[in-house]
């Protein structure tokens, strides 16, 4: 074969290549935004702002989404609330305490392995620890610690790739100074750390806010038309109730502009929450520019 | 007829030094036989030698020679590498480094480090040099502004950063970084401050910068410095140690070790046949 016969050949492989990626990429793309197109045409005629803060009204057939809404916030919440620190706890330990050996990789190990678990086997492990065990019941404490033990292993692994990219001279620069471990760790390596471990904690909450089955087992209610007023008691959450809507309820035609209207509030709850945890990531990024 | 005048000259510089020397005898380390492995791998042999107090001494030999390990193990930092193990002794201040009760936080308080590549932390000028006395318990703002003007000004930099102490220590120059990186160490009071091949990364004009200091910090400090150059060793040291293959194998006065080694392998090192 010709050098030019060889040239034409390679380039058009590239193209050929360059086709087929863009090709899988427009599908990908495509998808989502149909998806998202469905949803907000099929929410748009119901939704309101009496839609979603007004309580469920004739068997939910009318009225709005409130308690689901808060109930699915005050769940998320509370899940960062304890997966957060624990996560970091364990990441820093990981990282900057234990010897590193055999023991912590396979410490490591497991808790990569925990994030393929699949969801309904924490909400049957939430329901006999934390409802039935610890005598929570099912309630949002109980769903709120199994959704965090779930996350766990992403926040945990997010936290340990951001101290990891911490350079090592800020540790060595800060021990020679006669800082503890300590100082070092909080001082130095925990604020250029910071962006690093919100990514992670956003991966977490986004994936605490629309999971169904743990807390279809250990909290959530079927129809339960009050604001909790404490960690003891059920709640209604939007991705349940939107199962409800569109599957379990009797009058499921009727009821289908609300479950619209319900995935569409979760959708962009789900991007809101996730836009302020970047936001927050960005400003640390900002801050730490210099880096 | 001209170099005859010279000569008693020199003889005369010579004596003043020789002078100066046994002046300031106190050894700031004694290192007794000391050895030091990475795993399996042996990184220092038996090194014995006495690092003097207020003067510079300086660690010359090839890449890999275990100068810059040897200048870790004065100060610990050494261990921050997995499986390390020593054997035999450094005293300072009457203790063995190695004592287990030795506390490593005022280890390396008094003996200050500075390293190959510039390392100001991801601060401002100012917090990078008030780091060391917060976080030994300076809390009153006052005090930590005239350390940090203090540091600042004996490494001659004030006059260039005043302005904007609260700019990004990473906004400065590489030279001016280092000099930063060096009242950071000073402002921590150390008696000592060991320098890993402090100027290897910056432009001659900033390592000359960078020299001048150390000449002028030896009045208060002992410094052990580590380099690869040994014009720079012959310029700033007033003792220089000459590792081979993580062997001592010569250590004396820097004029002697340079005009007339007693080893053939530090002549052959210092006359550039090897290195």
């Amino acid at each position: 074969m010709t050098n030019a016969a060889l040239t034409k050949k390679k380039r058009y492989t590239q193209s050929l290549w360059v086709t087929v990626c863009s090709l899988f990429t427009a599908i990908t793309v495509g998808t989502l935004l149909f998806l998202f197109y469905w949803i907000v045409v099929g929410g748009a005629e119901v939704i309101s702002w009496s839609f979603i803060t007004q309580m469920p009204e004739q068997n939910m057939t009318a009225g709005g989404i409130w308690p689901a809404l808060v109930g699915t916030v005050y769940v998320s919440l509370l899940t960062i609330a304890i997966s957060v620190p624990l996560g970091i706890g364990a990441a820093i330990y990981l990282n900057e305490y234990a010897k590193q050996g055999r023991l912590v990789r396979l410490i490591r190990l497991s808790i990569r392995n925990l994030s393929g678990v699949p969801s309904i086997v924490y909400g049957l492990f939430g329901l006999g620890l934390f409802a039935a065990t610890f005598g929570f019941g099912r309630s949002l404490i109980a769903a709120a610690l199994t959704l965090a033990i779930m996350v766990l292993p992403w926040v945990i692994t997010g936290a340990e790739e951001a101290l990891k990219a911490v350079p090592r001279s800020f540790r060595e620069g800060g021990l020679a100074l006669g800082a503890t471990r300590w100082q070092m760790i909080r001082q130095l390596v925990l604020p250029s750390a910071i962006p690093g471990m919100a990514t992670g904690s956003i991966l977490g909450l986004a994936r605490a806010a629309g999971e169904t089955a743990p807390i279809i087992l250990t909290g959530a209610a079927y129809y339960l038309p009050i604001i909790p007023h404490d960690i003891k008691e059920q709640f209604m959450a939007l991705p349940y109730h939107l199962y409800i809507l569109a599957t379990q309820h009797s009058e499921t035609a009727t009821v289908r502009p609300i479950a619209y209207g319900t995935a569409l509030v979760l959708i962009l709850l789900v991007i809101l929450l996730n836009s302020v945890a970047i936001f927050i990531r960005n400003y640390y990024r900002r801050k730490n520019e210099w880096l | 007829m001209g170099i005859k005048e010279v000569e008693p000259v020199q003889i005369n510089v010579k004596e003043q030094f020789e002078a100066r020397v046994s002046e300031s005898v106190r050894d700031v380390f004694q290192v007794e036989e000391l050895s030091l492995w990475y795993g399996t791998n042996q990184a220092l042999n038996s090194i014995s030698f006495s690092v003097k107090e207020k003067q510079v001494t300086a660690i010359i030999g090839p890449s890999g020679c275990g100068k810059s390990t040897f200048l870790k193990t004065l100060n610990r930092m050494v261990e921050l590498n997995t499986n390390v193990q020593t054997r035999g002794s450094i005293i300072y201040q009457d203790v063995d480094v190695f004592d287990p009760k030795v506390n490593l936080v005022e280890l390396r308080s008094a003996i200050g480090m500075v390293f190959q590549k510039p390392n100001p932390f991801a601060k401002s000028i100012f917090d990078n040099v008030a780091f060391g006395p917060k976080i030994h318990g300076v809390r009153n703002k006052k005090k930590l502004k005239e350390v940090v003007e203090l540091c600042l000004k004996r490494v001659g930099l004030w006059d260039e950063v005043k302005d904007r102490l609260n700019d990004s220590a990473l906004s400065l120059s590489g030279g001016q970084q280092q000099r930063l990186c060096i009242a950071r160490c000073l402002a921590v009071e150390p008696e000592v401050i060991l320098m890993d091949e402090p100027t290897s990364a910056l432009d001659p004009i900033s390592s000359a910068k960078v020299e001048n200091l150390i000449e002028e910090l030896k009045e208060l400090y002992s410094i052990v410095v580590v380099t690869h150059n040994m014009q720079q060793a012959a310029r700033i040291s007033d003792h220089t140690a000459f590792f081979l293959h993580g062997e001592l194998v010569e250590y004396d006065r820097t004029d002697r070790i340079f005009s007339n080694p007693q080893d053939q392998r530090t002549k052959d090192y210092v006359t550039g046949r090897f290195g």
